[in-house]
């Protein structure tokens, strides 16, 4: 009983700051909350049949198939240094190279 | 040889090089039977790894591009699409990559890869008439507490093990200058409709369990309780999330 009580102050002063910030922000959000370089089609995915791979060979990327090759990570990953987690575990390191199959074509 | 052999046999080839091409396939003297299947063969397992790319543009530049294709290509040919519709293909990427080797040391990447998939499924969400953004505001103080929300249909809570919306956000925000000091905690991410697109907001630690338990129908006052017992937990702040993203679109 006196929870709730409680509960209920405490949601109605949660609700008004949250009102308050929400005000302040409203303003704001819109441009802030942009992602720059959004440069992601995601709504062309469902016409992969109209993308690279339907119209010739000549077109098409290659796909990786075949014999022996080693790749590694080039990305960013390199500059992505993350600390240690709490538990102490690992969250970066050199990526071992993979070992797998070349393409012959 | 009767349609559904046919149908195996040119399954599997499709997704095996190594083996032989189905029997029956016709070629021309330019182009053999053999040449021609290699080529629809390329065509489908490329086409497969650019809809992964599309999918997952911040995994593939962590690790590159000619990683992720071939990685992409790895996995399009143990798990291949089971539905003709490609928009939310990848489900089960997180998880290969977490089993997958050569990145075991990028501990973060498979919470990335969630991330991006979660994206997906809110993008592709069904659309839905948001309550105005004050609605809470004129909700009696004596009422509240008891107050059950349906949610947006294109909205999902994540806690993740990894700062996965830092990585997303610093990977996504163009040249990439030295790393900043990522959080050293992972985060709680609320997803949202956000124009045509998809929202990404940091929540406190106990922000999804307070969402999650609102979405499961439980009262307000119920899952302020229940988050509160997240030490970090910011009842206010993830309230204002809730009002920000615009996720409620009723109220009993």
């Amino acid at each position: 009983m006196s929870s709730k009580v409680i509960t209920s102050l405490a949601l109605a002063g949660a609700v008004a700051t949250a009102a308050a910030a929400t005000a302040l922000t409203a303003g704001t959000a819109n441009a802030a909350g942009k992602e720059k370089c959004y440069g992601v089609s995601l709504a062309g995915e469902n016409d992969c049949a109209a993308g690279p791979g339907t119209s010739c060979a000549g077109t098409s990327k290659v796909d990786y198939q075949g014999n022996a090759w080693t790749l590694v990570p080039k990305g960013t990953c390199a500059s992505i240094e993350l600390p240690k987690m709490a538990d102490g575990s690992a969250r970066t390191g050199s990526l071992k190279a993979l070992e797998r199959d070349l393409p012959t074509s | 040889m009767s349609l559904e052999t046919l149908q195996n046999d040119f399954t599997l080839a499709l997704l095996d090089p190594e083996r032989d091409i189905p029997s029956g396939l016709v070629g021309s003297e330019q182009i053999t039977a053999k040449r021609r299947f290699a080529v629809y063969r390329n065509n489908v397992v490329s086409s497969l790894v650019e809809a992964l790319k599309t999918a997952f543009p911040v995994v593939a530049k962590i690790v590159g591009e000619e990683f992720f294709e071939a990685m992409a290509g790895i996995y399009v040919r143990n798990y291949p699409p089971s539905s003709p519709i490609m928009m939310l293909y990848g489900e089960s990427f997180p998880d290969f990559l977490s089993g997958f080797g050569p990145v075991a040391e990028l501990a973060y990447l498979p919470d990335v890869a969630r991330f991006e998939q979660i994206r997906r499924e809110v993008y592709h969400a069904a659309d839905a008439e948001a309550l105005p953004p004050d609605f809470l505001a004129r909700v009696p103080e004596e009422k509240l507490a008891n107050l059950v929300f349906t949610f947006h249909p294109a909205s999902a809570v994540a806690t993740f093990e990894y700062p996965a919306l830092s990585l997303w956000e610093w990977n996504m925000a163009g040249d990439n200058g030295p790393a900043p000091d990522f959080p050293r905690q992972g985060e709680d991410v609320l997803f949202y409709r956000e124009a045509a697109g998809t929202g990404a907001r940091r929540l406190s630690p106990g922000g999804s369990l307070f969402l999650t338990e609102l979405a499961q129908g439980n009262s307000f006052g119920a899952a302020a309780e229940t988050a509160t017992a997240v030490s970090e937990f910011d009842l206010s702040d993830t309230i204002a999330a809730l009002l920000e993203a615009r996720l409620v679109v009723a109220i009993t």
